[in-house]
């Protein structure tokens, strides 16, 4: 598009507006991407240099990862069907997105999930048990965020983009910014449907005037529940970011090579003092918003076949046996390892020991209320007058 | 020494809580360089920098979702709104995240953050700068609120609030930042979250804070001058509500006035009400009554002297209580 003084980009009509969100179906000529769905490794002059240590064991690694991640996913699944859960949040299809970006991070980053970010949880350290309570509601989350660089899920659409903004202003005010290898960044998970709250905007004005070195993911898995990306934008999410003055990006958020060099650069980008970035990654979500969600009711099958085809996993199975002969004993191995992962999961699920009454009273203040305190002490003695009746 | 004025109080108290501890941030609108609307960060950037005082962009959310992240990181945000009617945008993020981290993470994120918010009308101002909107954050868990009502106790409790770990509310009667008291450092502060009898009297007890303090003061003076003695309670601190001092006073006095601007249903007001017919049910001589602004939206500033309660209203209250 031409841009010299004076020219005037024309208006879209309604059907070219039509016709570029489709588009976007495939990702457009902007997408990012060194692994094609056929498993073929293709260069990228732009992002290659990223890639440098992704030796074969490096690449079985993130294969491992996206194939046990999805298996206590699916498990997880399940475990709602079978009323062990109240609700799950399905990850399915976004692995190669949570991984890439999760894989990129360092111990001293910091991440703000939203409540599907349970690849990048996986690659924080945390172990999926611990993801369990907030579903079965036996907690609001159990890991330790300054211990594991993960904070809390955050259930409120977009607030955490503005608590990670804030996060990454103190890194800057700290000192940590400005050297690539002791450098601190802060990346931030969010949805498509997210892009439209406030909050998000307001993160990316801050994050501009503050210089804040915060990598905005944003997961574009192309539906917020029931509704589609047009719902949400005129303009393909990437090309946002500059308006408010720093690069957008939009990758393969079904390609783990790509996404991994991606969130490298701009990790790098943040800690060297060139934050914010923001990362559109395409993908899309082949499974329901939640247990509770009925897709059938507003999408067609045929988008979710489309999709199959661009699975994250199987492409890099591909790619491993066809340009590195990897042989089946690695896949059966992995394959054996995640059954086993659904096995410690599923058993941990249905012994979790439900929290007492007095589990809602703790925490509450740092230092006690005496309101709060007299009601806890007469429910107690009130739960306590009911021991020995049956 | 002189007497300083409320706004110079805060002033002061917020130099020394930020010279006492390097985390301390203050941040809001129009701030920095200009020290706040109402002057009350006057040359704290000057002295402190612009990466402890903030002139953040104009954005509430923004705000205290910045302020929630730089707490988790370690700091402990000082923010300004700059009107109670302006605090809604941010509303989301002090009711979501504020004051839920500390109780979802089971206390590994604590919330050491301020909010600070000039509140109440009697200054003519346009809409959205006259209201009360306390009882909306009282209500919410988490969230510790308190309002100071004079000078001495602006300087003392801006600090405590900010040496506190929980997320404080603090609320500032902004008809009150120019009037002045004398500040005597070597006398220590009452705990931040406490109420206190600044007036005491056998007749009936006047329970109230922030801008109402000084109008139950000085219509506990008009009624002594008629030989009435009312006994004043600064509450102070509106969650937790301290009543210890409030049920000493009414089992002594038997009738209990309630004073404040906001609306009184489902009210900081009506909690205190309904708590004292609760524990001292057998000492009251009549009803507890409430003088408070009506439950209307704020009025045009014309109608503002018929909304607030003043002198008079507070005496009426008094005498209702007196007579029944």
């Amino acid at each position: 598009m031409p841009s010299w003084p004076g020219f005037v980009e024309p208006e879209p009509t309604a059907a070219q507006v039509i016709a570029g969100l489709h588009a976007t179906v495939e990702g457009g000529q902007d997408l990012v991407q060194v692994l094609t769905p056929e498993g073929v490794r293709i260069a990228e002059p732009r992002f290659d240099r990223y890639l440098g240590d992704v030796d074969v064991p490096r690449l079985q690694s993130l294969y491992r990862d996206m194939v046990l991640v999805r298996r206590f996913d699916r498990e997880a699944n399940s475990l709602q069907r079978q009323g062990q859960l109240g609700i799950w949040v399905p990850l399915l299809g976004q692995e190669a997105a949570q991984i890439g970006a999760g894989r990129a991070l360092t111990p001293r980053d910091m991440a703000f999930p939203s409540y599907r970010e349970h690849g990048v949880a996986w690659c924080r350290g945390i172990d999926p048990t611990e993801l369990l309570g907030i579903f079965r509601g036996t907690d609001h989350g159990s890991w330790d965020p300054a211990a594991t660089g993960f904070h809390l899920y955050t259930i409120v659409i977009g607030n955490q983009c503005l608590n990670a903004t804030g996060y990454a202003m103190g890194q800057r005010f700290d000192g940590k910014v400005g050297d690539a290898e002791s450098g601190e960044a802060t990346i931030c998970f969010f949805g498509d449907g997210a892009t439209s709250q406030g909050d998000v905007h307001e993160s990316f004005v801050w994050s501009a005037v503050y210089d804040t070195p915060v990598v905005f993911f944003c997961q574009n898995n192309q539906w917020a529940i029931s509704e589609p990306l047009e719902r949400q934008t005129r303009v393909p999410l990437y090309r946002r970011a500059q308006g408010y003055g720093f690069p957008g990006i939009r990758v393969d958020g079904n390609d783990v090579l790509a996404t991994l060099a991606v969130t490298r650069w701009a990790l790098e980008e943040c800690r060297t003092g060139n934050g914010p970035v923001l990362i559109e990654a395409f993908t899309y979500r082949m499974d329901a918003h939640t247990t509770s969600d009925d897709p059938s009711r507003y999408r067609l099958a045929d988008e979710l076949e489309l999709w199959k085809l661009k699975d994250p996993i199987e492409r890099v199975r591909v790619n491993l046996v066809r340009e590195h002969e990897v042989g089946q004993d690695f896949f059966d191995e992995v394959a054996a390892e995640s059954d086993a992962l659904a096995a410690r999961f599923r058993e941990y699920c249905t012994n979790m020991p439900e929290p007492g009454p007095e589990r809602m009273f703790s925490e509450v203040y740092a230092e006690s209320s005496p309101v709060l305190d007299a009601q806890r002490d007469a429910f107690l003695a009130y739960h306590a007058s009911f021991e020995g009746t049956s | 020494m002189s007497p300083i004025t409320m706004a110079k109080a805060l002033n002061n108290g917020l130099r020394a809580a930020m010279e006492r501890d390097p985390k301390v941030l203050v941040m809001g609108e129009d701030v920095g360089k200009l020290g706040g609307v109402f002057r009350i960060t006057d040359g704290l950037q000057k002295d402190f920098g612009e990466e402890r005082v903030l002139d953040t962009p104009l954005a509430e959310s923004g705000i205290i979702g910045t302020a929630v992240g730089l707490a988790i990181r370690g700091y402990r945000p000082v923010c300004e709104i700059q009107f109670d009617g302006f605090v809604f945008p941010g509303f989301d993020q002090i009711v979501s995240q504020l004051a839920k981290l500390r109780f979802r993470s089971q206390g590994r994120v604590p919330m050491p953050v301020v909010v600070r918010i000039p509140f109440g009308g009697g200054i003519g101002a346009v809409e959205h700068h006259s209201e009360s909107p306390e009882s909306l954050f009282a209500h919410v868990a988490g969230l510790k609120v308190v309002a100071c009502g004079n000078p001495v106790d602006a300087y003392w409790m801006i600090q405590q609030a900010i040496e506190s770990d929980d997320p404080v509310i603090f609320f500032e009667p902004k008809r009150r930042y120019w009037e002045k008291a004398e500040l005597d450092l070597d006398v220590p502060p009452p705990p931040l979250f406490s109420s206190r009898v600044l007036r005491e009297g056998s007749a009936v007890t006047l329970a109230c804070y922030g801008p109402m303090v000084r109008t139950c003061l000085d219509a506990a003076e008009a009624a002594h001058a008629d030989g009435t003695e009312l006994e004043v309670i600064d509450l102070r601190t509106l969650s937790p509500l301290d009543m210890g001092p409030v049920y000493e006073s009414v089992r002594r006095t038997g009738r209990l006035v309630v004073v404040s601007e906001a609306p009184s249903e489902v009210s900081v007001a009506a909690e205190v009400a309904a708590k004292v017919q609760q524990d001292c049910f057998y000492s009251l001589e009549a009803p507890v009554l409430r003088v408070t602004g009506f439950d209307t939206p704020y009025p045009p500033s014309k109608c503002e002297d018929d909304f607030l309660p003043d002198l008079d209203r507070v005496l009426d209250g008094v005498d209702r209580s007196l007579a029944w």
